[in-house]
């Protein structure tokens, strides 16, 4: 029989709350990404991004966009939400 | 009372930023309207009650000797005018978190609509205009188009599915009525993931569409119809039946949302005439085709494990 019925629907069942986590640890990927040490050195800094003028600014320079101002956007609410979470995680598990 | 000064007056604040309105006027003199308009005799009684301030004590109501009392008329006028004020603020904030009047457009369906809609999911090989008709800039509404998206069937579809999904575990003897909270929530994680996802996707590759978010919505909700049919043809008939039903609506599907997407997805492209970098285009046409081979995978995924 294996599994019973609950676990096996649950083992491919998300929550509304693992969206969240998904959210929020995704987007702290996304910020550390350190952007001398790292960006620069592989090629998607800032200054690499930006190519030519025009109504076409292609794949590479929407993702380092996209980077760019998740990073800038997104620090200050991360540091509320990362925050929140630990303490909840702490007081709840 | 002060319901159509209410209207209009949202329909001229979001005028201004000019963009593409779904609020078409409901009391369009052209025949425009999202609702009939069914409140008649209610009409009729409500003017004749603002026109005339002594009207209830002249119409004759069953309870005269508590409305005669001057003080709770007194009262009963406070308390509407308060709550018609609390009505508008909530009306005006709830607006701008979700937009409301751009949803109404999306639930203005009628029977007829319906059933050509989901005539076209299951059998989409007929159909020859896939445009969506526009009035003045705006979209008609979906009951004047069969071709427009709405969010009544997509919605319907995603209650049905989570009821029937129950009755196809009954049938396993794995049913708990925690279980139907569990395949809605996985259901709708889905479905936002994947609307997150074609978004991203459509952020990437800088295509100038007018899909909004809940076109995608809309879309992505058009499966639910598809899983159905193949879960209640397993039910019915065995694996046998629900591989083959599933099958053909996979198909279906697919075939469906090519042909809607590609003329809004590449429609810039092959407007404008001019020629268009090739790479460009071939992206777009990637995108389209993996929107569209994303729903009959999806399809199966939410359905095998109610048929064994």
């Amino acid at each position: 029989v294996g599994l019973r019925a609950e676990e096996e629907v649950a083992s491919m069942a998300f929550t509304l709350y693992s969206l969240i986590q998904t959210a929020i640890l995704c987007t702290n990927a996304v910020a550390v990404l350190h952007e001398e040490r790292f960006l620069s050195k592989i090629g998607w800094g800032v200054d690499q991004g930006v190519g030519g003028f025009g109504d076409d600014p292609g794949v590479k320079a929407q993702i380092l966009n996209l980077i760019r101002s998740v990073r800038t956007v997104m620090r200050v609410p991360l540091i509320i939400v990362n925050s929140a979470s630990i303490v909840l995680l702490l007081l709840f598990g | 009372m002060d319901y159509t000064a209410t209207q209009s007056g949202f329909r001229q604040r979001k005028l201004q930023p000019n963009m593409r309105l779904r609020n078409t006027s409901v009391d369009g003199p052209e025949g425009s309207q999202l609702f009939e308009d069914t409140s008649g005799p209610a009409a009729g009684s409500q003017t004749g009650y603002s026109n005339q301030p002594a009207g209830p004590q002249a119409a004759g109501f069953p309870a005269q000797s508590i409305l005669s009392d001057p003080m709770s008329n007194l009262a009963m006028a406070y308390g509407s005018s308060l709550a018609s004020q609390g009505r508008e603020m909530v009306d005006k904030n709830l607006d701008r978190f979700i937009p409301i009047s751009k949803l109404k457009y999306y639930f203005a369906v009628d029977t007829l609509y319906v059933g050509k809609k989901l005539g076209l999911l299951v059998f989409p090989y007929m159909h020859e205009n896939w445009e969506v008709c526009y009035q003045q800039d705006t979209p008609v509404a979906p009951r004047f188009d069969v071709n427009a998206p709405d969010l009544y069937i997509p919605a319907m579809g995603f209650i049905t599915y989570v009821l029937v999904a129950g009755l196809a575990l009954g049938t396993q003897n794995k049913f708990s009525p925690e279980l139907l909270g569990v395949q809605a929530s996985s259901a709708l994680v889905w479905l936002i993931m994947e609307v997150l996802a074609v978004l991203l996707s459509l952020y990437l590759v800088t295509v100038n569409t007018d899909l909004t978010t809940i076109d995608l919505l809309a879309f992505s909700g058009y499966k639910y119809v598809g899983m159905i049919i193949g879960v209640v043809a397993g039910l019915l008939f065995g694996r046998l039946a629900y591989y083959l039903s599933l099958l053909w609506c996979c198909v279906a599907i697919f075939v469906f949302m090519i042909r809607t997407l590609r003329l809004k997805l590449l429609s810039e492209a092959a407007a404008e005439g001019r020629l268009v970098r090739g790479t460009r285009n071939q992206l777009r046409m990637y995108l389209t085709m993996s929107i569209a081979a994303a729903q009959p995978i999806f399809m199966y995924w939410l359905t095998y494990h109610l048929i064994r």
